[in-house]
């Protein structure tokens, strides 16, 4: 036992080493001359931090294996009854360990990044490795003082106090570190942003070494807030699936700011246009980042997501926060303009398209920013304790998306500097058809509700438009048909496939959003109640033990048009923690989905109440979100393979 | 047409979906703002059919569920109880003592109705709200 039990302290040895090593990393990358030998030290020194905090997460996945309850952050979120994959994914579903896994990214990305440089300018490329030294320094000194992972506890007791049973779940166990790879994702495109700036160019070399990662940090903050948003729904039994609860603003604006700045980087690229606005940009999402971190961890706006209040910890990430965009826009202000503007273009070409998104996206962002925020600014001006509901954001943000999605199918079909677009609304006459017939089929069936017939409309029309274009590239040129499919580029594709799957996740969310519906009734076995179509019997109650909780069961048998299938639905009790907790029940369908779950016993035991709902298309809107991360993957692929092949 | 004129087109179009946006950020503060309001205060801070969050305590052994799924249950906030009416099915951490916050219409005179009820995932955390009700009539015994 004593001979193992130095883990921690090898831990946190490696952290210190690691913060040295990213302070080095900072310095030499910001002082660096353009001689090749300081460039092979910079890189060294970059993989020796994201090295030396790669074995302090280790040492601290080892201790929550080995339940060394010794230590503070396992004793409080640990468990020995707990399954291991839960101890291991338990090291990051705290606030410690989930800080030590942000600087463990932050590093390895400062790694990659001084690894592979590529055909990048040398001053540039030590400028931007610098910067993301000192945001890892910055993470880590974080960690270090104000949340160190391997506080130990004396003395150490017998059991842990178990993780929170609500968490111990796979998607769960993703969401966060996905979360946290889009989050410190941004801060890539943050030191190059810097790096341009504090260099004076941002050319198109440098807006191809953005766009991998921009691609990368907005694909895992899609699939981080789908997974997230796919738990809350079958786990919490509240029947909803996005609750425009701060913490999850705080991940949706880096959503926006990242989606802004992958189409942007793409016009600095291609055109060497709007560098200054995608240096910007990049500097704001970042800051969104980690004001998502902030809003996150300092608990300071009332969310469903439960993270113990300590504003000590809140202020520090403030500080850096300020010190990161307060750096970030007095270089802006200063050297900016000094940056090459190359031509312009004309107000109908795909940059003034993509030029629209940006605007839209940013103006969204900002909008959820307003309402996430307002709270905060009511109370420190005296005005009380106020919050702003979910009826806020449904107002603003879906008309400012869907004036975006109005342009979206649009865009790819205009050409670059100078487009026609007559013959882009020409070819798109299909998808106004679809859009115009689902517009007034909604319309008339439900009775002319036009809020949800207009997002259900727009939804068709970025379907059927991501098809035109598909269609339209296939054309392109002579041969045979099926040659000429595969012959289409993997960027093709993976753009239709993320713009197709935004209109299915708009035509899910609409549809989810206007036309749910939800009752609660009692219900004793044997007993039925007719809901959505459905007639559904609950044929016995039952109590089942699992490996570490209790449950009650109900068993439902539910008829539905000629089809009979069972539903179970659980409430559990872990032995771990004394709250229980819902398990629902989900039968997807054609029309949707049916959403049981059981409630409380109510009249003695005799009978229990159960909630149904039924929520129509609500498998689109994981579906189209994840058909948008993996554009966004295939995005990445088609990257990679075209930097390969010069 | 000339790039000036496009240029003023375009700055023109943006400054109109700024215009747009900025009238539905005002129009929607306006509309979905929820004030909390602590038991204690209802009477006088709150008036008929606002939309208020009412915070404070679920007073022991006041929780009854009926047939029909409707659970009744008192908040307090150390001076005054409130009795509330829920529908829906309560979080998993809704039990006797807790903190918890409910969300819905208030009419004077009647159980408050809640549409939306919190409590936290952590038991370990008490919602600020609550924790704010509590030190305005110094019941409050926490960490400042």
């Amino acid at each position: 036992m004593e001979g193992t039990a130095v883990i921690a302290e090898i831990g946190a040895f490696a952290l210190c080493l690691s913060l040295a090593m990213s302070l080095a990393q900072g310095g030499l990358g910001l002082a660096s001359s353009k001689r090749a030998s300081r460039a092979a030290a910079l890189k060294a020194i970059a993989q020796c931090a994201a090295a030396a905090s790669a074995i302090a997460f280790a040492c601290l996945i080892a201790s929550y294996v080995r339940s060394d309850f010794s230590v503070a952050v396992v004793a409080n979120n640990s468990h020995t009854d707990k399954p291991l994959i839960y101890k291991i994914a338990g090291a990051w579903g705290n606030h410690e360990g989930s800080m030590l896994l942000w600087s463990l990214v932050s590093a390895t990305f400062g790694a990659v990044l001084a690894s592979a440089r590529g055909g990048q300018n040398l001053g540039l490329w030590s400028k931007a490795v610098g910067v993301q030294g000192l945001v890892t320094a910055g993470a880590l000194a974080y960690t270090l003082f104000l949340s160190n992972p391997f506080a130990r506890l004396n003395p150490a007791p017998m059991q842990g106090a178990g993780l929170n049973p609500l968490l111990q779940d796979p998607a769960l166990a993703a969401h966060p570190p996905m979360l946290y790879l889009g989050y410190v994702g941004m801060s890539v495109p943050f030191s190059l942003a810097l790096a341009a700036l504090i260099e004076g160019r941002a050319d198109q070399a440098w807006a191809k070494a953005l766009r991998p990662w921009t691609l990368a940090a907005w694909t895992c903050l899609t699939l981080g807030i789908a997974i997230g948003s796919y738990w809350a729904y079958y786990e919490l039994g509240w029947g909803g699936w996005w609750f425009w609860d701060p913490v999850e603003n705080a991940s949706f604006m880096p959503g926006l700011a990242a989606c802004a700045l992958v189409h942007s980087a793409i016009v600095t690229e291609r055109r060497g246009s709007l560098a200054s606005w995608t240096i910007l940009l990049a500097i704001m999402g970042f800051g969104f980042a980690l004001l998502g971190t902030f809003l996150v961890r300092s608990g300071v706006l009332t969310s469903v997501h439960a993270f113990a209040v300590d504003p000590r910890r809140g202020i520090a990430v403030l500080i850096l926060l300020a010190l990161a965009l307060g750096v970030g826009f007095a270089l802006y202000g200063w050297r900016a303009p000094k940056l090459r503007q190359p031509a312009g273009f004309a107000a109908i070409s795909r940059e003034s398209l993509l030029v629209w998104n940006n605007f839209g996206l940013s103006v969204a962002a900002g909008v959820v920013l307003i309402g996430t925020l307002f709270p905060l600014i009511v109370e420190a001006a005296g005005g009380g304790l106020i919050s702003v509901g979910p009826p806020f954001f449904n107002a603003t943000v879906a008309p400012l998306l869907g004036l975006i999605f109005v342009l979206l199918p649009v865009g790819p079909l205009l050409t670059w500097r100078v487009g026609d677009m007559a013959a882009a609304i020409k070819r798109l006459a299909p998808a106004i058809v679809v859009g115009v017939a689902t517009l007034f089929g909604a319309l008339v069936m439900t009775e002319w509700r036009i809020a949800p017939a207009i997002g259900l409309a727009i939804g068709a029309w970025l379907v059927v438009g991501g098809l035109v274009y598909l269609w339209v590239r296939i054309n392109r040129g002579e041969g045979r048909a099926l040659a000429k499919i595969a012959a289409l580029p993997l960027a093709v594709w993976s753009m239709s496939l993320a713009h197709i799957g935004a209109g299915v996740l708009t035509v899910g969310a609409i549809a989810e959003t206007a036309f749910r519906s939800e009752r609660a009734v009692a219900l004793a076995p044997g007993q039925s109640v007719d809901f959505a179509n459905r007639r559904i019997t609950l044929m016995d109650i039952v109590g089942v033990d699992g490996p570490n909780y209790e449950a009650t069961r109900a068993r439902f048998r539910i008829d539905h048009g000629g089809d009979v299938s069972p539903l179970a639905a659980e409430r559990r009790v872990y032995e771990a923690s004394p709250m229980p907790t819902t398990e629902v029940g989900i039968l997807t369908g054609l029309d949707g989905d049916l959403y049981v779950a059981l409630g409380e016993p109510v009249r003695g035991e005799a009978a229990w109440g159960v909630r149904l709902y039924h929520n129509p298309a609500v498998q689109f809107i994981f579906g189209g979100a994840l058909m948008m991360a993996i554009g966004g993957l295939l995005s990445l692929v088609a990257l990679a393979r075209r930097r390969r092949a010069p | 047409m000339r790039r000036r004129d496009q240029r003023l087109m375009m700055i023109s179009a943006a400054g109109a979906v700024l215009v747009f946006a900025a009238a539905l950020t005002f129009a929607g503060l306006r509309d979905s703002i929820v004030y909390f309001v602590a038991p204690s205060e209802l009477a006088q801070k709150a008036h008929a059919g606002q939309r208020i969050r009412l915070g404070g305590l679920v007073v022991a052994g006041s929780v009854r569920r009926d047939a029909g799924g409707v659970t009744a249950f008192q908040v307090t906030d150390g001076g005054v109880s409130v009795d509330v009416r829920y529908s829906g099915i309560l979080p998993d951490l809704f039990r006797d003592g807790q903190g918890v916050v409910a969300e819905g219409e208030w009419t004077p005179g009647q159980p408050f109705i809640a549409e939306r009820v919190l409590a936290k995932h952590d038991e370990r955390y008490m919602p600020r709200e609550v924790v704010e009700a509590l030190r305005r009539r110094g019941e409050w015994k926490g960490p400042q």
